[in-house]
């Protein structure tokens, strides 16, 4: 074994002994390791949106997944059940003009509209964390020609340009291309926002210890920031399914979803087709509004919750 | 303490600022920190006090539980603050307000990072004299603000400046223009120059000595620098996990330390006259969360005996005005 | 010889493109050359806007300069090839000011030690890597089981700057770039760090450019001295000689600003300025950037930059107060550099 010189001890440090280390058994640091459950449970408690969140989308989840075992979801199709009947024993939620089983449409409809929301969602934040690493952390052109991209595209009334590439796909769409055509514009808000966080975590010292490390870029993106950057990219997603959820219902609601299946915005439109409203069957556009609700409030919640752990100066803990 | 009931009325009386067992804990998940652990001095008119030690030590939270602005999980747990015979621990809130700035006020740490960018200068004191209930024309608050900036060595056009306008002496000289504007008794000063450059540092303090010896304030200088410590006050105290080491005359603990932690900090400080060996101090300073009984330094003290083990030394006046916390000073005791 | 690394005429300005006003120089024609044989120890001191750091970033080549060249065995660093800048990394190093900033927050501070264990190839496997780190951790005085396995929040700031000593060690370069190493870091610590440094010169050979404002340190720990002002040298030398008996006014004025730990002895303020010196702050001018406060300014100050005049074997100083004196370039303050000496170590019986 090499002989190594005790640095910062022995022959220079006056009136001690050369001994390795000095004897020190209680002077150091609370030397307890993390416990990691017992934080995680005592976090939750004091950060109470992000448990209540999670609970409120659970709860829509459970109500399909259980929903879907109780009910008969075919009951969600028309010419089910009779029509415009108020809630009653063999119909909770009541039904509709074209007699389908309202109950049966939340329960099958829910998941359908969640779904929409995830994959625009992922894709949104997929492809918009690829663009904003690769244009923040290597500049020049690329990052010119993204942020040029963004900026413009931030500028661009959304809901225009949905209902004009909705109205092209027109005959049949499926609740996937329902998905990718709102993730067109998905992808726009969280590129700016997360670039914006990679460009002022490239000037941090430990990014520049990395490179004298001679980590290369993609091992530094990768490695180095992208852990980091975990929670501010889960609130991002979290934002960006509500957004979709939003622009899906939006463009249902204007009849331009997939016709045939029970999501809830095509719900909310044959709510207005139909003139619920005035006719006085509350029942209908009830359920519908009550299930939106949770699911962006639930979102919203989790949002919050998530925002509080990516930005430690809106914690409220020590 | 070992002190007479009647010496401790009259040194009470004749200070300005009397503190007696200050505790500030902070209340943590895990049990608490006790950041300041039964802290006492004194300070009389004009007079200036260092308060020196190593991050954790608790100084800037003696500064903060002066002034009153613990937050929690921070806690004043006890003791008493005694300036004109009162209490400030025991005032409502909105009398104790009345007296910050007014009756004791302070220059925090990076203060002049805390001025309002989009404020002028001159506003900024405006703002401080009108929270206090200063009633004056315009024309005598401009006369008024004029002259606080004279004071600290600032041209009257200053005023209408912003803070990024001025240079970070400039600006630290602002927040102690405002420190100073409703002429308070004593003046805390965190780390005022920690952020300047050695020559700026000068002239920071030379405005914090005229201000002082203008307002015959009682000023407490809070800081890591020696050096600066040496030069700058009258009075120092040497803090170490939350209790005070030593207290005495500033000339008498250069020349003499009897705080074994003392002694090691002052011969780690180096010289500028010639070059020498590097002497630290091994170990570190003990958790404050968990701390162990006897005296806080002992494990890494090179004259500890057994009773520093379980026995915490208190602060004693071992000789005039020379007030030191270490059992090798014990009358009664039999040091090693 | 080539030097190891050496800046050659580098300047570097900041601003001052199509959309700043605002043109900052941060560092004006500053040469030097750093030689890994025999090791030195040099300081680079200065206030805030003397350059410094500029200096120190670009000697690591995190930033490139304006004009001039900073050249790593003769090739300019942005034009090093992969393999170059790898025997780059090897050989020049790096300790920053912020113990806290060097720290990935996400990960445990065992990652600052073996990402290099693994980029530099320092060890075979995985438990070579673990006892290399671990050796190294004891070798500046800090217990592996009580350093490693926590996060950089875990850890005084003390103990955070020396696992960076420990990282340098680790990877043996031939030069450290020190930037403020301890000026973060508590009195009591401060010598045990600067400890370890010393000592990485003296039984490891590594050579060390210690760039500070504290002129205290960087007189004990230093051979030589270079004094920045405003990114012109105002005065190098050998340190004891532009400490103890400074001749550039603004030396004079750092050294008499320190605040020494002896009530007894005085402490100097700034001499008021000359009135040539009051022209020259009332009015720009292209000479000597002290000019507007030095108690010695002269016309000729308001006129022209002084260049380096060499006041004995082993000091230099950029003022006109020595006009008269050998003019020496810019880019020769290696000459009035003392050579180092190399003092045997005693190294402890283990």
């Amino acid at each position: 074994m090499s002989v190594t010189p005790q640095l910062g001890g022995g022959p220079l440090l006056a009136g001690e002994s050369p001994v390795v280390v000095p004897e020190l058994p209680e002077a150091s640091r609370d030397a307890v390791k993390p416990d990691r459950v017992g934080a995680v449970i005592r976090y939750l408690k004091r950060n109470p949106s992000l448990p209540i969140g999670i609970a409120m989308l659970m709860s829509l989840l459970l109500f399909s997944v259980i929903g879907s075992f109780l009910v008969d979801t075919q009951r969600a199709r028309p010419l089910s059940v009779m029509a415009i009947q108020p809630p009653s024993w063999e119909l909770p939620f009541g039904s509709d003009r074209q007699g389908r089983d309202l109950l049966a449409v939340m329960i099958a409809g829910t998941p359908l509209t969640i779904r929409i929301g995830v994959i625009a969602g992922l894709i949104g934040v997929g492809l918009g964390t690829v663009l904003a690493f690769v244009s923040a952390f290597y500049g020049g052109l690329l990052d010119t020609i993204v942020r040029g991209l963004v900026d413009i595209g931030l500028t661009v009334p959304g809901l225009l340009v949905l209902i004009i590439l909705a109205v092209t796909i027109r005959e049949g769409i499926t609740v996937n291309q329902m998905a990718l055509v709102v993730a067109c514009l998905a992808w726009l808000y969280p590129t700016r926002v997360i670039r914006a966080q990679v460009l002022s975590m490239r000037e941090r010292t430990w990014v520049q210890v990395a490179k004298l490390s001679g980590m290369t870029g993609p091992e530094i993106i990768l490695k180095e920031m992208l852990p980091n950057l975990f929670p501010y990219l889960a609130a991002a997603l979290v934002n960006s399914i509500s957004g979709a959820v939003l622009a899906s219902v939006g463009l249902e609601a204007l009849g331009l979803g997939p016709i045939e299946s029970p999501t809830l915005g095509m719900t909310v439109y044959w709510v207005q087709f139909n003139a619920a409203l005035i006719n006085g069957w509350w029942w209908w556009w009830t359920a519908p509004i009550v299930v939106l609700f949770i699911l962006f409030v639930g979102l919203f919640m989790v949002s919050l919750g998530l925002d509080e752990i990516a930005n430690p100066r809106l914690r409220k803990t020590v | 303490m070992a002190i007479q009931a009647s010496d401790e009325r009259t040194r009470v009386r004749s200070a300005v600022l009397a503190v007696r067992d200050l505790r500030v804990y902070y209340h943590t998940p895990r049990g608490a920190v006790r950041a300041v652990d039964g802290v006492t001095f004194d300070i009389k008119a004009g007079e200036r006090l260092g308060l020196v030690g190593e991050s954790g030590s608790g100084k800037t939270t003696i500064a903060l539980a002066l002034m009153r602005l613990i937050r929690p999980p921070g806690r004043i747990e006890g003791g008493e603050v005694l300036v004109d015979g009162t209490d400030l621990l025991r005032l409502a809130e909105e009398q104790m307000r009345q007296r910050r700035l007014a009756v004791i006020a302070m220059v925090a740490q990076g203060a002049m990072n805390s001025l309002n960018p989009v404020i002028r200068v001159r506003d900024q004191i405006a703002d401080a004299l009108k929270d206090h209930g200063v009633r004056l024309s315009k024309a005598e608050l401009g006369s008024r603000i004029a002259d606080l900036l004279q004071h600290v060595g600032l041209g009257p056009h200053v005023a209408d400046m912003f803070p990024h306008e001025l240079s970070g002496g400039m600006k630290q000289r602002v927040c102690i223009a405002i420190a100073i504007s409703m002429q308070p008794k004593v003046i805390i000063a965190d780390e005022p120059t920690s952020a300047l450059d050695v020559v700026v540092q000068r002239q920071v303090m030379e405005t914090l000595r005229n201000v002082q010896l203008e307002l015959g304030a009682a000023v407490i200088l809070v800081g890591h620098d020696m050096g600066l410590m040496a030069q700058a006050v009258d009075r120092l105290g040497v803090m170490y996990a939350g209790t005070l080491a030593e207290l005495c005359e500033v000339r008498a603990i250069f020349e003499e330390p009897l705080h074994p932690y003392s002694q090691l900090l002052i011969a780690s400080l180096p010289s500028l006259d010639k070059k020498g060996v590097f002497q630290g101090i091994p170990g570190l300073p003990p958790s404050l969360l968990n701390k162990p009984k006897g005296c806080p330094f002992r494990p890494r003290c090179p004259k500890a005996f057994d009773k520093c083990v379980d026995v915490e030394p208190l602060l004693t006046e071992v000789k005039p005005g020379r007030w030191v916390s270490c059992h090798l000073y014990d009358v009664d005791g039999v040091p090693a | 010889m080539t030097a190891l690394l050496e800046a050659k005429n580098v300047g570097k300005t900041f601003g001052g493109g199509l959309f700043d006003k605002v043109r900052t120089v941060a560092l004006r024609d500053f040469s030097l050359g750093i030689e890994s044989e025999p090791p030195s120890i040099l300081a680079v001191v200065g206030e805030s806007g003397s350059g410094k750091t500029t200096l120190a970033r670009l000697l690591l080549g995190l930033v490139g300069p304006t004009t001039g060249q900073v050249l790593y065995r003769g090739t300019d660093l942005r034009s090093l090839s992969g393999t170059q800048r790898k025997q780059f990394l090897r050989d020049v190093q790096v300790i920053f000011q912020d113990p806290y900033e060097v720290y990935n927050p996400f990960y445990y501070v065992d990652h600052v030690l073996e990402t290099p264990v693994q980029k530099f190839g320092l060890a075979a496997s995985r438990a070579e890597a673990r006892e290399k780190i671990e050796e190294t951790l004891r070798a500046v005085g800090l217990r592996p089981d009580e350093t490693l396995g926590r996060y950089p929040h875990q850890l005084s700031g003390g103990q955070r700057q020396r696992i960076m000593v420990a990282r340098a060690l680790l990877i043996r370069p031939r030069i450290i770039i020190a930037d403020e190493p301890v000026s973060m870091v508590d009195a009591s610590l401060r010598a045990t760090i600067l400890g370890s440094l010393r000592e990485l010169n003296q039984a490891f050979g590594i050579s060390l450019i210690y760039i500070t404002h504290d002129l205290t340190t960087a007189y004990q720990i230093s051979e030589n001295i270079v004094v920045l002002y405003r990114g012109s040298v105002a005065e190098v030398g050998d340190v004891e000689k532009v400490v103890g008996d400074p001749k550039h006014p603004y030396t004079r004025l750092l050294v008499g600003s320190v605040p020494l730990p002896d009530p007894d002895k005085a402490w100097h303020g700034e001499p008021p300025p000359s009135e040539e010196a009051r022209k020259a702050a009332a009015v720009p001018h292209d000479g000597c950037a002290f000019a507007a406060r030095c108690p010695d300014a002269m016309q000729i100050c308001r006129e022209e930059r002084p260049p380096l005049y060499q006041l004995d074997e082993h000091r230099a100083a950029a003022c006109y107060l020595y006009l008269g004196q050998p003019e020496i370039g810019a880019d020769e303050i290696g000459k009035v550099m003392v050579p180092p000496t190399r003092e045997p170590v005693s190294l402890p019986v283990s």
